[in-house]
């Protein structure tokens, strides 16, 4: 059953947000979700490019008052 | 992801220059690049287990990195490590004048290189210096 697992990365900045993602995606399954919260511009634009290149997927990327909340499926 | 050879030449014990130096580390490594890092002079000390986690900071962007919660340079070197494969070298000239062993620095590094060893892998590599 896929998970999905919140990383509140709200004050970090950049890369700090990225690198959580990273290191909860490696220890989870394929099919598992991350939603991350940034409130670090750099890092909303960051996130996405790597998740696409390293061949993940964005569920969802949405700024609501400042914070970022970026969902990424991890897919291998 | 495609992959390249970047090397880190790391010289400076400035504040700036060793996040920056570890943020290209961290982001290249794990976004699949074959990182290495090559640590000399004033940087290499940063390194010695039990040193300072701290760097005096070279201007105004450096004093905020302190004040905010911007990830510790040592903490992104390890994290280039063990998250994205890196392979940080301490230089052997600096441990010789700083008159330390390969025991006393941080288990996260390899075993000390000397310059004619770097400029061999660097050669077909991206070269970055801070």
């Amino acid at each position: 059953m896929a998970e999905k697992m919140l990383i509140d990365a709200r004050g970090s900045f950049c890369p700090g947000p990225l690198m959580e993602l990273i290191a909860k995606l490696k220890s989870g399954q394929v099919g598992d979700e991350f939603e991350v919260l940034s409130s670090d511009k750099g890092s909303a634009k960051d996130i996405p490019e790597w998740v696409d290149k390293a061949g993940h997927e964005i569920v969802e990327s949405r700024e609501n008052k400042g914070v970022w909340h970026i969902t990424v499926r991890k897919k291998r | 992801m495609a992959s390249n050879k970047i090397s880190i030449v790391v010289v400076s014990g400035s504040r700036e220059r060793l996040q920056m130096a570890a943020m290209m580390a961290s982001v290249g490594a794990v976004s699949g690049n074959d990182v290495t890092v090559f640590l000399s002079m004033n940087a290499l000390s940063y390194f010695l287990k039990d040193a300072s986690e701290t760097a005096p900071a070279e201007g105004e962007v450096g004093a905020m990195i302190a004040e905010k919660n911007v990830p510790p340079f040592k903490q992104l070197f390890q994290q280039a490590v063990e998250l994205g494969d890196a392979k940080i070298y301490p230089c052997s000239m600096a441990m010789d004048l700083l008159g330390v062993e390969a025991d006393d620095l941080d288990p996260y590094l390899q075993e000390p290189w000397g310059l004619t060893k770097f400029l061999s892998h660097a050669a077909d590599a991206q070269v970055w210096s801070f």
